[in-house]
């Protein structure tokens, strides 16, 4: 699969496909362009009685091209920080950037339309649809991008030979194993060539083999293209995979003491 | 792209097939109500239509009736004279102006008895205006003419009449009323149920035959209106002539004047009021049927909180997601009218050939494409209606919220 990626990359970077041209650029520097940034960010959510605190000032800067995983066991509010970072939900209180603007004001569509361009998700339970083939699946980002659709065929079918999955394009999910739903899901992410991808415990309905499989595709995908990745788990040795680990306990980042003793 | 949205609501209605059906049933009820309904009402009318149809648009027909005054039956009709055809025949816009006589009577064919209308035919001139207002043809023989005594022509239906393998045609002998006459010519098949099984014989014989008639007495008076005359005047002025004649008051009539226009307009009144009741049945049916689909929307837009979530993050906006379930709903009801119109055509086509055999007459529905396109829009529009809250429902949900159900 590995082998695969790096044919692809290299037969993509020749090509002027949009694609490949934009991603070699985004590979270009690392370090110091913030795509994405939570700063001091607040989520309260109103239960009635009780008021619970999900972030309580959480700090996070993304640079472009890096690999960094959030990790914090449950309840530490992984998910709600996964929802700011993927501009799924907004702050109570401080505020997101992404790209340099502030998305925390922005309407449903917009984010809707921000998260559709520059966002790649990748659930845990993969999140097919299950009424739709890969190909179906991966093609459904870019019609609510009303890209035409020759294109969409086109790209799905790129990315789906890129994940390695070439020969079951019109395989239902249920047809395919969890592993091979996950690399569509990626395959999925990929197809709209995001600035970030974000990943949700990827591993998590995986079983151990699946999930290595899929650790070092996404590592690949890091390494040949830069892509930038954000991973949420509550794993140690998954988390280990990335560039660059946080943690997160009772909704805000810890400092570097307290990571050391948890990591 | 809305073809890609509409593939994708067409597979996720295709997913859940059963319930689909069970979802479209009231729509398809509704539907197939209406189309089979109006489809016959339409066919009926036609049939009536044609009976009307064979004299010519400017005829008016005169008859004979009781006062309707008193008990029923015991009003003896009042018959037509020779003396107020003369009258009608001077009536300003009156072309010309004929009686006929029109019996019923039993007939001996082949040993079997039948009983049927016989009817006239004037001699001289006004044959030739019969047979031009009629429109009178044969299959098979010739028409009457002057002199013939004893002879007969025949309605297209005696052509049927072969449950002994035998059957009327030129040459055969009718016994009729105890005499003997020879059929000289098979009339053409008219679609009017009164001419296909009437016998025509000359006047002179008729009258000879039907003793009871009495010398100057007609059945009918038919005036044929001249070209440009205002039919609705010459009714009246031949309606005034006649209550003079007959010295009856107005209200009080014992005769009636028809005009063809007239007697097609009281069906087609009839025909519309049944229309009406039959829109208003199928209407609720209809609506409960979009109830039902407003139902198993809600339903499906529930179950696919998870997928709405999965959209929604991988940039669906909340028209996109409206749109598809929208869609999605308003198919339910296009299809559900499809279905209905299909199975509507197959009712009203299918009765009024099996209504039209047990009768012997020539009905066939009439399900015009305009109710198949306006049935198949008001289905696809109740579907749409139907769909509009749950759609909305699953538009505006939170992305997180609905993405909860799937992580």
């Amino acid at each position: 699969m590995i082998q695969k990626i790096k044919q692809i990359s290299r037969k993509k970077k020749d090509s002027k496909h949009k694609t490949a041209s934009d991603t070699a650029q985004k590979s270009g520097k690392k370090g110091d362009e913030i795509i994405i940034e939570l700063k001091d960010v607040w989520k309260i959510y109103d239960m009635g009685e009780v008021k619970v605190n999900a972030l309580r000032g959480l700090n996070v800067k993304v640079y472009k091209g890096e690999f960094l995983s959030i990790m914090g066991p449950s309840g530490s509010g992984k998910s709600t920080a996964m929802n700011m970072i993927g501009c799924l939900d907004v702050p109570t209180k401080g505020d997101v950037f992404l790209s340099g603007k502030n998305i925390s004001y922005l309407t449903e569509s917009d984010l809707a339309t921000i998260r559709g361009e520059k966002i790649g998700f990748i659930f845990q339970k993969f999140n097919l649809i299950n009424a739709l083939t890969a190909k179906e699946n991966i093609m459904l980002p870019l019609l609510f991008q009303d890209m035409p659709v020759d294109e969409r065929k086109k790209r799905a079918e790129d990315v789906l030979q890129m994940v390695g999955l070439g020969d079951r394009m019109d395989h239902r999910p249920n047809e395919l194993s969890g592993g091979q739903q996950q690399r569509v899901a990626i395959a999925r992410a990929l197809a709209t060539d995001p600035e970030v991808i974000l990943a949700d415990e990827p591993t998590g309905n995986l079983d151990q083999k699946s999930g290595a499989s899929v650790m070092d595709f996404l590592r690949q995908l890091h390494k040949d293209k830069g892509t930038t990745i954000v991973m949420v788990t509550h794993d140690k040795n998954v988390a280990g995979k990335a560039d660059r680990v946080e943690v997160l306990i009772d909704g805000a980042i810890v400092d570097n003491k307290k990571k050391r003793e948890v990591l | 792209m809305i073809k890609d949205y509409v593939r994708l609501s067409f597979f996720n209605l295709k997913r859940r097939r059963l319930r689909s059906y069970l979802t479209m049933i009231g729509i398809i009820i509704g539907i197939a109500a209406v189309i089979s309904l109006v489809g016959l009402g339409e066919g009926l009318r036609n049939f009536v239509t044609a009976q009307f149809n064979i004299v010519d648009a400017d005829v008016i027909t005169v008859m004979a009736s009781g006062t309707g005054n008193g008990p029923p039956g015991t009003g003896v009709v009042n018959p037509l004279t020779q003396k107020q055809l003369d009258r009608i025949n001077s009536v300003n816009g009156v072309d010309v102006a004929f009686g006929r006589l029109i019996q019923l009577g039993d007939y001996l064919f082949n040993d079997k008895r039948g009983f049927t209308y016989i009817a006239s035919i004037p001699a001289g001139e006004e044959r030739k205006i019969v047979y031009d207002i009629v429109d009178l043809k044969t299959d098979e023989g010739r028409l009457l003419k002057d002199g013939d005594t004893l002879r007969i022509m025949v309605g297209s239906s005696f052509k049927d009449n072969d449950e002994s393998g035998k059957r009327v045609e030129v040459g055969s002998k009718l016994e009729i009323e105890g005499h003997d006459f020879t059929v000289v010519g098979v009339l053409e098949k008219k679609g009017s149920f009164a001419v296909d099984t009437t016998i025509i014989m000359n006047e002179e014989i008729m009258r000879e035959i039907f003793s009871e008639v009495g010398d100057d007495e007609y059945d009918v008076i038919v005036a044929k209106v001249k070209d440009g005359a205002d039919m609705k005047a010459v009714k009246q002025d031949i309606e005034k002539v006649l209550r003079k004649e007959r010295d009856v008051e107005v209200g009080e009539e014992d005769f009636s004047v028809e005009t063809p226009e007239n007697a097609v307009k009281t069906l087609t009144s009839t025909l519309s009021a049944i229309n009406i009741f039959v829109y208003i049945i199928a209407l609720i049916s209809v609506v409960v049927g979009g109830i039902g689909i407003m139902n198993t929307m809600y339903t499906s837009v529930v179950e696919r909180i998870g997928d709405i979530g999965t959209m929604k993050a991988i940039g669906a906006r909340n028209s996109d997601i409206f749109v598809l379930f929208f869609l999605e709903s308003g198919l339910l009801g296009m299809v559900g009218g499809i279905a209905g119109i299909i199975l509507g055509s197959g009712l009203a086509y299918g009765l009024a050939a099996i209504a039209g055999a047990n009768l012997g007459l020539d009905i066939s529905a009439s399900v015009s494409p305009m109710l198949v396109i306006l049935s198949l829009l008001f289905s696809f529009i109740i579907g749409t209606l139907a769909g509009l809250l749950p759609a909305l429902q699953a538009a505006k949900m939170n992305p997180v919220d609905a993405l909860s159900e799937s992580r």
